[in-house]
């Protein structure tokens, strides 16, 4: 698995980890007022762990919106979202609604046989998913999908924004 | 860390380093400023003593999880090298032009405060509103604190289809116990506690298939307790053949709509909700005498095309419905900020080119003053990266003078207090914010918002 891994995305990897491990140190500027953190489950997804369970550690390769991959050793249990937030990927943007189910933000993408053995979608994941940007027969809401360690290797995208010269496409309807 | 970001800026020869602000402290300001702080000291000016704009004044009491976006934006605020100053009129206080000579770039982003006007007789009646106003009428925005709606009437009739026109009738038409813990203004719950409105109708000009609203404010409607759904059949003719060609966030909207229609709800419900479409305002009635609405004039329409193109047209018929309680949600509306700043009056929009100002070196722009009234936050949001893209690409290319030194907040604040201004910093923001959440707390809610900018500025400077 790693040796797919360029050595560039190898260090980005490294760099990740070292970033958000020394996260404390070196934004001495950037204090939270709230946690960002997700423990709060939101009210449809099924349960997280409990951190520092025995849930093994699953490998992840996130390619972000200018195709940069990183890829993380994370926790059974934890959403993807968790995951973002807690490895301080470079994903602008991502999560405004911090799990709640109400935006499409933490969008990804998924490879098709790891989409089918996802647990299925309940309304309100796919209200929010309707209105995403640039949809596909494999998105989910990353804050509704848990990692499970049969995911171990598995790629995920991030949605590739629709550009032209004249700038961006409103995909979004009307407030 | 940062400083490695700031050195790679070309042209950089001062040791103070670049400087924007951003006018407008709601979500685009603080979106850009996230985006910028990057690579540059960002500055943020708002109008209000109090940040966030929309978030705080247009999302709905009932929507909290919406307001989740608020962490992210005080972690921004708190950043040490953003200063939001609070309190400041830009266009009045200070002008543009005096921005612009204290810093490399302005960022616009100060949002749609005016409304669409439905440009019927009568609309200046009492009991005529706009959505912008008696949304911030129960979210608390300070000039709207003496708009005291009239909620004696049976019937009320909104004008407009899209997600603060359900935003409205679902405030109208929610049980007492669904409102009474949120942010709503304790004089809005109570009035709403008296409120004799137990029927909404939700008009539009064209059919069901055009409809602006998402899914999860009609699912909203749809499951009000002790509320029923009131629609016509004939509006929904040939809607169900359509369906199949539908995308799917379309079929699905629609799909829920029919259900609505189908199955009608519970006949013992005290109160109830419909869409009525194919409808155009044409005039409000007022009473015999003259003093206040008593009614509408809605002019009926056929559509012309299909999809989202379809366009209203008139067929001469008319039809009045009894209301007292009127309410024009047909959009938000930017207006200029200053003679200086180049302004599009037909669209209502600063023109630009992927938010640079036209014609206007050193100036951008970022959500809806840029791209119109329309779009979720997530929307605004992506907008403001793509403005803070674009200025940093323009900064790293050399297109704005860096090498010169900019006084920033400095001279600003000199020249302000000249005039008897001053700002209310992110940390006396703090002050009105846990002074809010401490009152809301004895009434059981999650902040009693004050109404009155003197208050604010008593307390933030406190």
């Amino acid at each position: 698995m790693l040796a797919q891994q360029d050595s560039m995305a190898f260090r980005k990897c490294v760099q990740v980890l070292l970033r958000s491990s020394l996260a404390p140190l070196c934004h001495p500027g950037s204090t939270r007022a709230h946690p960002r953190f997700l423990h709060t489950v939101p009210r449809l997804c099924s349960q997280s762990q409990p951190n520092g369970s025995s849930g093994s550690k699953v490998l992840v390769h996130f390619v972000n919106q200018s195709g940069v991959k990183s890829s993380v050793f994370v926790t059974e249990g934890e959403t993807l979202l968790d995951v973002v937030i807690k490895k301080n990927l470079d994903i602008s943007g991502f999560g405004a609604c911090e799990g709640t189910l109400a935006c499409s933000t933490c969008h990804l993408i998924f490879e098709e046989s790891v989409y089918d053995k996802l647990e299925p979608m309940v309304d309100e994941e796919v209200d929010m998913l309707d209105l995403a940007y640039g949809l596909t027969k494999t998105s989910r809401l990353g804050c509704q999908v848990t990692v499970e360690r049969w995911m171990d290797g598995m790629t995920v995208h991030v949605p590739q924004e629709i550009k032209d010269q004249r700038g961006k496409q409103e995909a979004m309807r009307s407030k | 860390l940062w400083g490695s970001h700031i050195c790679r800026v070309r042209g950089l020869s001062s040791s103070s380093g670049p400087r924007v602000c951003i006018v407008g402290g709601g979500p685009a300001g603080f979106y850009t400023a996230q985006q910028l702080l990057k690579n540059t000291a960002v500055d943020i000016y708002e109008r209000l003593p109090v940040p966030f704009g929309l978030v705080r004044f247009g999302v709905a009491p009932d929507h909290p999880e919406v307001k989740n976006v608020i962490n992210t934006f005080t972690q921004t605020g708190q950043h040490e090298r953003c200063s939001f100053h609070g309190n400041v009129n830009v266009g009045k206080d200070v002008t543009i032009d005096e921005l612009r000579q204290a810093y490399h770039a302005v960022v616009l982003s100060y949002g749609a405060e005016g409304n669409r006007s439905m440009g019927i007789p009568g609309e200046g009646l009492p009991g005529v509103f706009s959505a912008k106003d008696f949304v911030g009428w129960y979210n608390g925005l300070p000039s709207n604190k003496e708009l005291h709606p009239d909620l004696s009437f049976e019937t009320a009739v909104i004008l407009g289809q899209g997600n603060v026109a359900l935003d409205v009738a679902r405030i109208l038409l929610a049980p007492v116990e669904m409102l009474k813990e949120t942010d709503i203004t304790q004089n809005a719950l109570e009035a709403l506690a008296g409120s004799k409105v137990r029927r909404v109708l939700i008009v539009g000009r064209r059919g069901p298939l055009q409809i602006a609203c998402t899914i999860k404010e009609l699912r909203e409607m749809v499951n009000l307790p002790n509320t029923r759904a009131d629609m016509l059949p004939a509006d929904f003719e040939g809607i169900a053949e359509a369906l199949k060609d539908l995308p799917r966030p379309r079929k699905r909207l629609t799909e829920l709509m029919m259900k609505a229609v189908k199955e009608g709800g519970d006949d013992k419900a005290e109160k109830c909700w419909g869409f009525r479409f194919f409808r155009s305002p044409v005039e409000v009635l007022a009473g015999a005498d003259g003093k206040r609405a008593t009614g509408i004039r809605l002019a009926l329409n056929k559509l012309e095309g299909s999809g989202e193109s379809a366009r209203a047209e008139v067929t001469g018929q008319l039809e009045d419905v009894d209301c007292g309680l009127i309410i024009s949600s047909i959009g938000y509306k930017s207006i200029p900020i200053d003679p200086a700043v180049p302004f599009d009056p037909r669209r209502a929009i600063v023109p630009n080119e992927m938010g640079r100002v036209q014609d206007t070196a050193g100036l951008y722009c970022s959500g809806w003053v840029k791209r119109g009234p329309t779009g979720v936050i997530a929307t605004t949001m992506n907008d403001s990266f793509d403005t803070a893209r674009v200025l940093i690409q323009d900064m790293e290319a050399g297109k704005l003078d860096l090498s010169v030194n900019k006084p920033g907040a400095q001279a600003i604040t000199a020249l302000l207090q000249t005039r008897g201004v001053r700002a209310v910093l992110f940390s006396q923001w703090e002050k009105i914010n846990a002074a809010e959440e401490k009152r809301g707390k004895s009434l059981g809610k999650a902040r009693e918002k004050l109404l009155d900018v003197d208050e604010m500025l008593k307390i933030a400077w406190s």
